[in-house]
């Protein structure tokens, strides 16, 4: 497959991503969105580390190809630990103010 | 048509579709269940990759913990269809708005890039597996890993604190 | 020499420290310390200065360098006192009189509070001080500090009785017009700075062949713009009467010794500038005579006692520029001299007139105080017949020669000199005849408070009395005693340039008789006139009308002068506050501070508080930053 298709899906839901963190007003929903574009990025991560393989350099380095693969799963761990530090605000959040809606949160005003 | 182009197509409109149903769907419920088919379709895409350890550890972080963790959340909360309020029409218009236009911003930039006619290798390789991945994530990759180790401690703590600070104050 | 030199800094310095004595202690003096030390003072300085005037008599003049004032390698100006025939007759005068008038004002004062008592003589010291430094100054950036010094303390001594806002006003009118003089003067030496790097006089004169005559005549002309101010001339004369608001020995000090002669020294001083500027010299004859004139008739209709010696004064002070207009620079300065007996004479009997009168000062009120003040009304009697021009008093020498020389330049400026000298003796006589003879018209208080001043006060006038008389036989004309005008003999190194270039039209001895005759005999008819018709003066209820009333207020020019230039100067600094300032200025500034108040209410408006907003706000922004980079 040529990388293009690869690209175009990962901008695409990146931005469904960017779209949901627009348009909700939910909490988790906008987290959730934050995840989807955080594995778009991954994909196309992916993706370009097997173009590169398919390439003579890539042949060459194999270390260059394997790179991008463990920056994938850094992410996941980072992910991961965000994860579980942002739902723990959103909890709290939802303890004191009984919703997750972002707009109740605009005590940056004062 | 092979049939990786087949599944790739298959696992493409997968992910766009539950995507797109993941900032749809009135109910918190209906969002999670469509990230987690979103991550298995990305997760698809990973094998079409030969990434077979991304993508087991996609399956296994995300649509296992993370997204059981939303799971638990959103359903301790009861959240439901018509507890959240709707945005600002002119507000969700205008994220829209913007958020297609970086889109095709990004589309034209990469049709003027010249990658674009670069091949993917597909069903080969032997980089994604977990044999090469883990040699190399403990010879060169050893201290940030221990690092990430460091990072969930504090991650795990923080969660506590923040939790358990509530409670002391309630 | 040397001897003489190492004294002269003492002169100024004497009044100087009397200034600090008693301006300092002045609450702590008592009146007769603070008498003994302003006048003590004043008294050493004269000694001094006829020592300096033998000295230089001897022809022993020079510069004393004591140290440099400013130094910077575009231009040097030290402090020097320079002594010659010119600065040591000024000092004789300035000294002179001014001890008189300081013991006058002992007594004159007297009712002052000691604190008060002391700070007038503190300011009378430095009022000397000031006139001294100024006909002292080796250069003229010394001789403007002195002017300056005179305007200062002219303001001072004018407003001495500050509690009366009238009083104040006249301090200020003539502070004011002092200071549009002085911008004149100011700008004069800065021209001479820009042409010659200097401002030496010795300096200045050794090189005046190197000025184009533009120049020259621009810097004479700016220089008796200074003139017109300090000298009360047109049209910057109108200061002068006002200033009788001041005690009366400080009009006499003003009108005789200081100030209004300074203007007379400068262009003394500045002669062969003039002498080279031909066309400055017409203006300045010219000007001079139309004061002259001028004054002379609002003279005739005055019935304030002061502000009839006040608009004399202008009047005299123009004879004396007409004098320096036509060349007679010796005449000038000779009739600023025996000006200064008479003047301070006139002035002083007018003090102790006013003094008898408890205050009064409107001579319709007064009449027969002969017999009541015999020293006052004889020493006074003899001023007016100085100051008619009467032989051979001294007024008659010093007048004469100027209106001989003003008929050597122009027959024209002659007849009008002779029209003002008649209507001079008019007015003085009318002054004196209102005031001396005839019956007392005042109240019965007043009659009985009717009394002779104090020795303190009848001896200067006595000694002035004497000066008036015979302080004009100095300067015999020619035609009289060959070798007689001994002060034209004294002055001529000063002049000596200036006359060098002067084309002397030299009269006839016949033509030179007939215009004495002349002059004095319509003199003697306009005194027999005036004391004819006014020694029975009977209070007249009826208004002046026509043109008598145009003179009683003085042809109108403190009015043409508020309407022409106070009057638009003020709606233009109306206009200036409320729309340029209010509108223009203020709006920019407070418009600037709206503007920032009104954008950032607005820009708040974005602060909403609201998470979604930012994000938003971020994505437009990537999404900016995105196509900048990448399509731009």
């Amino acid at each position: 497959m040529e990388i293009r298709y690869y690209i175009s899906l990962a901008v695409a839901l990146f931005c469904i991503g960017i779209i949901g963190v627009l348009t909700r007003r939910n909490a988790i929903i906008i987290f959730m969105c934050v995840e989807l574009m955080l594995n778009a990025v991954n994909l196309l991560l992916v993706a370009f580390s097997k173009m590169h393989a398919a390439t003579a350099m890539g042949k060459a380095f194999p270390g260059m190809v394997s790179d991008a693969q463990i920056f994938v799963f850094f992410i996941m761990v980072v992910a991961a630990a965000e994860v579980s530090v942002g739902l723990a605000i959103i909890v709290m959040m939802y303890r004191n103010t009984h919703s997750t809606d972002v707009n109740f949160l605009n005590r940056l005003k004062n | 048509m092979s049939i990786t182009e087949i599944l790739f197509w298959f696992l493409t409109a997968l992910a766009l579709g539950s995507a797109i149903m993941v900032i749809t769907a009135k109910s918190p419920v209906h969002s999670v269940l469509a990230l987690i088919v979103t991550f298995f379709a990305i997760s698809g895409h990973y094998i079409l990759l030969n990434a077979q350890f991304l993508a087991i550890v996609n399956i296994i972080v995300y649509a296992g913990a993370i997204m059981v963790l939303f799971l638990f959340v959103v359903m301790l909360m009861n959240l439901n269809a018509g507890s959240e309020p709707q945005k600002n029409r002119v507000l969700q218009f205008a994220g829209l708005i913007s958020g297609g236009c970086l889109f095709l911003v990004m589309i034209t930039a990469l049709m003027k890039s010249d990658v674009v006619d670069k091949t993917v290798q597909m069903n080969d390789g032997d980089h994604g597996l977990i044999n090469n991945l883990g040699k190399e994530l403990f010879k060169n990759y050893l201290v940030p890993f221990e690092i990430s180790s460091v990072l969930f401690l504090s991650a795990m703590i923080g969660a506590v604190v923040i939790g358990k600070k509530e409670k002391i104050e309630k | 020499m040397n001897n003489v030199f190492q004294l002269v800094w003492l002169i100024p310095m004497l009044p100087l420290a009397g200034f600090l004595i008693n301006g300092l202690g002045r609450k702590h003096l008592s009146k007769t310390m603070a008498g003994i030390i302003g006048s003590g003072v004043i008294f050493i300085a004269f000694l001094l200065s006829l020592y300096v005037f033998f000295s230089v008599k001897n022809g022993n003049t020079d510069v004393a360098h004591y140290f440099d004032f400013i130094n910077i390698p575009a231009l040097k100006i030290g402090f020097d006192l320079q002594v010659d025939q010119l600065t040591s007759i000024f000092l004789l005068i300035i000294t002179g009189v001014g001890f008189l008038i300081h013991v006058y004002s002992t007594a004159y004062m007297h009712d002052e509070e000691p604190k008060d008592f002391a700070k007038y003589f503190s300011f009378l010291n430095l009022f000397v001080f000031s006139m001294l430094l100024l006909v002292l100054g080796g250069n003229y950036v010394i001789l403007f500090m002195g002017w300056e010094g005179v305007g200062l303390c002219s303001y001072l001594l004018i407003g001495f009785w500050f509690k009366n806002t009238n009083y104040n006003n006249a301090a200020r009118k003539a502070f004011i017009m002092n200071r549009i003089g002085d911008l004149g003067f100011l700008l004069a030496i800065f021209w001479l700075v820009n042409k010659l790097g200097t401002v030496d006089f010795r300096d200045v004169f050794a090189n005046v062949s190197k000025l184009s005559t533009f120049d020259i005549t621009g810097i004479t002309l700016l220089l008796f713009v200074g003139a017109t101010g300090k000298s009360a001339q047109i049209p910057l004369y109108t200061w002068l009467p006002d200033a009788m608001a001041g005690p009366t020995p400080v009009s006499a000090l003003i009108h005789a010794a200081t100030m209004v002669t300074a203007g007379i020294y400068m262009i003394a001083r500045s002669n062969i500038l003039y002498t080279m500027a031909p066309v400055t010299q017409t203006v300045v004859a010219i000007v001079g005579l139309s004061t002259a004139i001028l004054a002379a008739t609002i003279a005739l209709k005055q019935n304030d006692i002061k502000k009839v010696l006040a608009y004399s004064t202008v009047s005299q002070l123009g004879y004396m520029f007409l004098g320096l207009g036509v060349g007679a620079y010796t005449g000038a300065v000779f009739h600023v001299m025996t000006h200064a007996f008479f003047k301070a004479l006139l002035f002083l009997g007018a003090g102790s007139v006013i003094h008898a009168m408890s205050g009064e000062q409107d001579m319709r009120n007064m009449g027969g105080l002969k017999k009541y003040m015999r020293i006052t009304h004889l020493t006074f009697l003899l001023g007016c017949l100085a100051i008619a021009g009467i032989p051979p008093f001294a007024g008659f020498f010093s007048k004469d020669e100027i209106l001989g020389a003003a008929f050597a330049k122009n027959p024209l400026y002659y007849g009008i000199g002779v029209a003002g000298a008649m209507m001079t003796a008019f007015y003085m006589f009318r002054l004196y005849a209102m005031t001396f003879l005839g019956k007392f018209r005042g109240t019965i208080e007043q009659e009985h408070h009717l009394h002779e001043s104090p020795r303190a006060m009848t001896i200067p006038l006595i000694v002035l009395a004497i000066l008036a008389v015979i302080g004009g036989w100095i300067g015999i004309p020619e035609i009289f005693v060959h070798g007689g005008h001994k002060l034209e003999a004294f002055l001529d190194p000063v002049f000596a340039q200036g006359n060098a270039i002067t084309v002397k039209n030299e009269l006839a001895h016949n033509t030179e008789y007939m215009l004495m005759v002349i002059s004095v005999a319509l003199a003697l008819v306009a005194l027999l006139y005036a004391w004819k018709k006014f020694s029975a003066y009977q209070k007249a209820e009826k208004e002046e009308a026509g043109l008598g009333k145009v003179l009683e207020n003085k042809w109108y020019v403190d009015e043409l002068y508020d309407a022409i230039i106070v009057k638009p100067l003020r709606s233009i600094a109306t206009y200036l506050n409320n729309v340029v300032e209010k509108k223009g200025i203020d709006g920019m500034v407070n418009g600037v501070g709206k503007a920032v108040n009104y954008s950032s209410r607005q820009i708040r408006l974005l602060q909403s508080g609201q998470v979604g907003t930012y994000v938003l706000l971020m994505v437009i922004g990537i999404l900016v930053l995105f196509i900048v980079q990448l399509f731009l």
